[in-house]
């Protein structure tokens, strides 16, 4: 008889050790040490603190409201406007023999120039009103003939500057909410510039010459400008009613408009068959320098710079630490293969992060808004498409730091060298660039295209227009990149330290 | 207090991080001083800034190192375990952070002379370059001018209490990295948070809350009544976030297990 034997079974089931578990094992490290917990909470709290206070600490209520343009966008709609009604359909054309400028200066009171999107031409527009819908030609200081509709569109005609010996014919036919635009440098030899269609200009509209000049970019700011044009044979034809032109500016007191020059107002002169407009301001979509006041979603996610110290600290101790108490010794033990190690803690870290991050900025964003609003401040408009990327944008960006963080940590495995080299490689530039608004528009491009902080291109909901010169910098909301590409930089260096981190951890002893 | 001081001094003396995040400190501070005095000009508008200020633009970036090596000459014990050995050669732990304190400001007002004497030499090669001449009502930048030899006093200043005030997080928090974080949050969020907020009596009581902003009003040579702050009130506020810090830490490191 043979006696049976029992083989000895442990009560606990067997171990694994595929990835999952190695997932398992980081996720359970993470959320067993209080501090990176803390750490991650604090990023988001950080980020809903700080929209608050940027959205409570701000009071324009008794401000003039922005004008609208038929799109929903903030315009400028303040110019020197030389108008008659027309009723029903007509057309009107007109030359322009001479566009001069003055730009302000503190000690020639008005020196001579015009700035590049100086405008002068006839414009048809539904009223007098601020943002009502327009279609208009002109030439302008350095850009051409143009002709454009409803603020943000915008088509080139003939290039050149105009003068008495090489004048610009304009004309404009209406037809119900067609409008069509001509131009010719004889005003015999006619080309169609273009047709729109004009939706709401109703059956009488108000036509005539407008003059605008917008402020004249210098620096680091702006001064007013100023701009006369001298037309002739202004005829008009079809259902033009009233006998005589009223010229009057449009929008003088207006949230984006900035006013004349010192003693130069806006004024015509009909000297029989010449008319001589003086005029400023512009026909355009308001950006930062003419609407300063108005805020953005960067604006209330300004506490991103918090949450991004907070993550990169958590994300150099989530490796730094094993070094630190040895622990680093048991993990690669029980995992042998180290790659993988690295693989789980990058995964569970970013993971953790994103959550962290998206919640703190899908509270924030609304929050902000709603006290803002409440405060009476202007929000720039955001498209929703636009508003979800900078919510998820924002959170990829602090996952991805972190992960950034992590792998500099593995290379460097000391925390306090690990958290300067990331702090400098991504929050220094930030600073940079957010924090010294007279930082040289190439130098500040230059941080936002090259370093990790391009990243923070993903929380432009600015729109840039061609038609409209303006300070370009991140210092002002708008970055070199486009929002992905800004984040594939740091994607990039991620991606790129955390292989040689990979290879470093399987070369070296622990 | 003397074998404290002398135990602490070498221990700065002969590690390398400290010498290079001096070096790295001098470096940055007038490397941006020269950098932006170098694209300022005075166009048609005028120039309308304040020159000495401008030239020590570099003592806000400079800050960053100084920030980082006083972090590290407590929390560097504190990762490597010397704190165990440093605490039982003198128990006495106050006289221990006490000699800290002393041997850091001493080094950072070193560097601070050095980084800001650099800061104003190339803000004055520079500027002029730049229109800003005796013809404009700019003349060259010299510490014997009263407001620029109290900005560069001030800012020497400033840069020891910032090593202060980080020394003082970095004993209440004990961890590197964390103190890292809490530090260079002190000194950036603030000044970042009042651009972000459009209401000007919020920026101002920002700005004189912040240790940044309030002390480095001391930089400011012209149009003071505009400041949110005075320059010496200002620094006084700095002081005072250090002083807090280091009572705190100082409480701490009594009351508490290594």
């Amino acid at each position: 008889m043979t006696p049976t034997m029992t083989r000895y079974r442990s009560a606990q089931p067997a171990g694994r050790d595929g990835f999952p578990q190695l997932l398992r094992t980081e996720w359970t490290k993470f959320r067993t040490v209080r501090g990176w917990v803390l750490g991650m909470v604090a990023a988001a709290v950080m980020m809903v603190l700080v929209a608050l206070l940027a959205g409570a600490g701000s009071d324009q209520h008794g401000l003039p409201a922005v004008p609208i343009g038929p799109g929903g966008e903030p315009v400028t709609d303040s110019f020197y406007f030389v108008h008659r009604p027309l009723g029903g359909n007509g057309s009107i054309t007109v030359s322009v023999a001479a566009l001069r400028g003055g730009i302000s200066s503190d000690r020639a009171g008005l020196r001579p120039g015009i700035v590049p999107w100086a405008k002068a031409g006839i414009i048809i527009k539904e009223s007098t009103r601020q943002g009502s819908p327009y279609a208009a030609i002109m030439v302008t200081g350095s850009h051409g003939v143009r002709m454009q509709d409803d603020y943000v569109n915008d088509r080139a005609g003939l290039p050149g500057a105009v003068s008495a010996a090489s004048p610009r014919w304009l004309r404009l036919d209406r037809s119900g909410d067609a409008v069509t635009g001509y131009e010719s440098a004889d005003g015999t030899h006619w080309t169609m510039v273009g047709t729109v269609h004009v939706d709401g200009l109703g059956s009488t509209v108000q036509g005539g010459l407008f003059v605008a000049s917008p402020p004249s970019v210098q620096g680091f700011g702006t001064v007013p400008s100023v701009a006369t044009a001298v037309f002739g044979n202004l005829r008009v034809q079809g259902g033009w009613l009233g006998g005589h032109w009223k010229g009057g500016q449009v929008g003088p007191e207006s949230r984006t408009f900035s006013g004349y020059p010192a003693n130069a107002p806006g004024s015509f002169t009909d000297s029989g068959g010449s008319v001589t407009v003086t005029g400023a301001g512009d026909i355009a979509p308001a950006v930062r320098e003419t609407l300063p006041t108005g805020g953005t979603i960067g604006d209330i996610l300004t506490g991103t710079f918090a949450a991004l110290i907070a993550v990169i600290v958590v994300g150099t101790q989530f490796v730094t630490a094993e070094y630190r108490d040895d622990m680093i010794y048991v993990t690669l033990a029980a995992s042998p293969r180290r790659s993988r190690v690295l693989a789980a803690k990058a995964i569970v870290l970013g993971a953790v992060t994103f959550v962290a991050g998206l919640a703190g900025s899908v509270v924030a964003i609304p929050l902000g808004k709603r006290l803002a609003e409440a405060n009476g401040v202007y929000l720039f408009p955001v498209t929703s498409s636009a508003l979800l990327r900078a919510e998820v944008g924002t959170a990829a960006l602090l996952a991805t730091a972190a992960i950034l963080a992590l792998a500099v940590g593995a290379m460097l495995r000391r925390s306090a060298g690990a958290v300067t080299t990331v702090v400098v490689a991504i929050a220094l530039p930030y600073i940079l660039v957010a924090q010294i608004p007279f930082l040289p528009a190439g130098a500040s491009s230059w941080l936002t295209r090259v370093t990790p902080a391009a990243a923070f291109a993903v929380q432009q909901t600015l729109v840039p227009y061609h038609q409209v010169t303006s300070i370009s910098t991140p210092y002002n909301g708008y970055y070199p990149l486009a929002p992905w590409a800004g984040f594939a930089v740091l994607a990039g260096y991620a991606a790129v330290c955390l292989a040689v981190a990979a290879v470093l951890l399987r070369r070296r002893d622990a | 207090m003397k074998p404290a001081l002398h135990a602490e001094w070498t221990k700065v003396r002969t590690v390398a991080g400290p010498l290079w995040l001096l070096l790295g400190a001098i470096t940055a501070t007038v490397a941006l001083s020269a950098a932006v005095t170098s694209v300022m000009s005075c166009g048609a508008a005028g120039c309308g800034d304040d020159p000495t200020k401008l030239s020590l633009t570099g003592v806000g970036l400079g800050q960053a190192p100084v920030a980082i090596l006083a972090v590290l000459v407590i929390s560097g014990e504190y990762s490597s375990g010397a704190i165990r050995t440093t605490l039982a050669a003198m128990p006495h732990r106050v006289t221990v952070l006490a000699a800290k304190a002393v041997t850091l400001t001493g080094v950072v007002a070193a560097a601070g002379i050095v980084a800001v004497l650099g800061a104003l030499a190339a803000g004055r090669l520079i500027l002029p370059g730049r229109g800003f001449t005796a013809a404009r009502g700019y003349p060259a930048l010299s510490l014997a001018d009263g407001p620029t030899l109290r900005a560069a006093v001030g800012s020497i200043l400033y840069l020891a209490l910032i090593a202060l005030l980080s020394l003082g997080v970095a004993t209440v928090v004990r961890d590197s990295a964390a103190s890292m974080g809490v530090v260079l949050g002190l000194l950036y969020l603030l000044p970042i948070l009042s651009q972000a907020i459009g209401d000007p009596n919020w920026q101002r009581l920002l700005q004189r809350i912040g240790p940044t902003s309030a002390g480095l009003a001391i930089q400011a040579t012209t149009d003071l009544r505009s400041l949110p702050i005075s320059p010496w009130a200002g620094l006084g506020v700095t002081a005072g976030w250090a002083a807090a810090a280091l009572l705190a830490g100082g409480l701490l490191l009594r009351i508490r297990d290594v």
